[in-house]
């Protein structure tokens, strides 16, 4: 969050003419998410107790719960935007997407990796296929690795964006069918079952879990509008890239018939000037 | 706007029945790849039928995804997507005609697998009920598989690395199919005591899910190419 001396006091709106992806309204959320980072980091290392059964491993869902929830709620974000997309062939729509959906794959990844760490102590195995929540949350994870592949190619942006838009609202339609059939084909899981309604957590705990969920969500937010500024300068660049090329070649052309004429470049750069 | 469908199928299985590159190369590759995972697992006959199933349906979405590729590049590379579009077909009787195609061709691959299993692998169908659910899980999976494989082949055609966007695409999207018309066929081989009928079930809501959404937006990807 570098200041920049072009950075309006309105915050978002006039981001399209500067070059800076923060503003009052993300370095206020940023600052929040610190904040709120720390005093989770409080909750969970210093005031919340371990568990009966698990002892300080417990901690390790302050991490994990909130980021699969986050990785969840970025690609329903990013489903709803490309609908909104179809709908009114918004480019900002296409962008939150995909902005949306780059977040939540990698809180997704992160939901993997801090499953394996908790998986190994408790369990005794990193992985176990029997596990429908990670084994969905992988597949959920490439299918949307797919979606940042078809997003890497390239072309034309119109064509990409309603491509990409296909592709999201297929993926999220995907979201129960991979966690049914998952979750039909092994039964016997071995994660804790719906332990956020059973109140079978204490108080302490179940609160640094919500904050830490509101605090990852504040994070989520925070990213997803960070990388859709990002997205929307990149797509200005390349939009300023062909204009700017456009007018090189036009000024060449210029210059060889103005040059074939008898003319001398310099009259042709005052009639530029004039013409402007 | 059926009968629009039946004529893009009939059209497409056409060109397939002249030019024969599924039946001359999908085919031989679906076998090899039953030879191949023969010699992966040490051509341990009780393993392998143990394993039919699982090694079936891997060999059919992989050749199946050659199929599709095949389908999809045939439009695009001789450029009769703007042909079609002229013949004010409706996109969705487009996506329904090519859907069906790409069905009969992998049902008809599955039915030289299936036999292609019960030669090397030593599977064997144990009753007439068996028998039913092994027919009605192909056909179920047939479709769901050339649903979703219609819709994503039109979404990569013409772009640069369509060859390796597809699979990795279509692959996450297709395995609840592999793992319902595995547990299906689990069923129906006596391989494990498992319920086929009810992952039938499963299998039916995903080419449900597909066959909508493709009728949906197929239009949407056709617009631009």
């Amino acid at each position: 969050m570098n200041q920049s001396p072009s950075t309006g006091p309105n915050g978002a709106a006039d981001s399209s003419d500067t070059n800076d992806t923060g503003d009052t309204g993300t370095r206020t959320l940023g600052v929040l998410c610190l904040l709120g980072f720390v005093l989770v980091l409080v909750l969970a290392f210093g005031l919340s107790e371990p568990d009966d059964e698990q002892n300080d491993l417990v901690r390790i869902m302050y991490v994990h719960v909130p980021s699969a929830i986050l990785s969840y709620t970025g690609f329903v974000v990013g489903a709803l935007a490309s609908g909104f997309y179809l709908w009114k062939k918004s480019l900002a729509a296409d962008l939150l997407a995909h902005a949306s959906i780059e977040v939540g794959v990698l809180f997704g990844v992160l939901t993997i990796i801090t499953g394996a760490i908790w998986g190994q102590p408790t369990w005794g195995t990193y992985w176990d296929w029997g596990d429908v929540r990670l084994v969905s949350m992988l597949v959920l994870v490439l299918l949307y690795v797919g979606y940042l592949a078809l997003r890497g190619v390239g072309g034309d942006v119109n064509t990409r964006a309603r491509r990409s838009a296909v592709v999201a609202i297929g993926s999220a339609a995907m979201i129960p069918i991979v966690r049914y059939s998952v979750n039909w084909w092994e039964n016997r899981t071995l994660h804790q079952q719906a332990s956020l309604t059973d109140g079978k957590l204490e108080d302490l705990t179940l609160f640094t879990l919500m904050t830490s969920i509101v605090v990852f969500l504040l994070f989520y937010a925070w990213l997803t509008t960070k990388r859709f500024r990002l997205g929307w300068l990149e797509h200005q660049v390349t939009e300023l890239g062909l204009d700017e090329a456009i007018a090189q070649r036009r000024a060449e052309a210029r210059t060889g018939v103005d040059a074939a004429v008898g003319k001398s470049p310099h009259s042709d750069t005052v009639r530029e000037g004039r013409e402007a | 706007m059926f009968r629009d469908a039946l004529l893009i199928a009939e059209k497409d299985l056409r060109i397939e029945a002249r030019s024969r590159v599924v039946f001359s190369q999908v085919l031989p590759f679906a076998i090899l790849a039953l030879v191949l995972f023969a010699f992966a697992l040490n051509a341990d006959r009780p393993v392998l039928r143990d394993f039919t199933p699982g090694l079936f349906w891997v060999a059919v979405l992989f050749a199946g995804l050659l199929a599709i590729q095949r389908t999809t590049n045939l439009e695009h590379d001789d450029g009769t997507n703007d042909a079609l579009r002229l013949s004010a077909i409706e996109p969705a009787s487009i996506f329904l005609g090519k859907m069906m195609a790409i069905s009969v061709q992998l049902l008809a691959l599955e039915v030289l697998l299936i036999i292609g299993v019960l030669v090397f692998y030593g599977a064997a169908i144990e009753s007439v009920a068996g028998g039913a659910l092994l027919a009605v899980t192909s056909v179920v999976s047939s479709v769901g598989v050339a649903a979703a494989g219609t819709l994503y082949g039109a979404l990569t055609a013409g772009i640069r690395g369509r060859e390796t966007l597809l699979p990795i695409l279509l692959l996450p999207v297709l395995a609840p199919v592999l793992i319902s018309a595995t547990r299906s066929f689990d069923d129906a081989f006596g391989s494990a005591a498992v319920n086929g009928w009810a992952w039938l079930a499963l299998l039916g809501l995903f080419a449900v899910v597909y066959l909508t959404f493709g009728l949906l937006a197929y239009g949407i990807l056709l617009e631009e190419s």
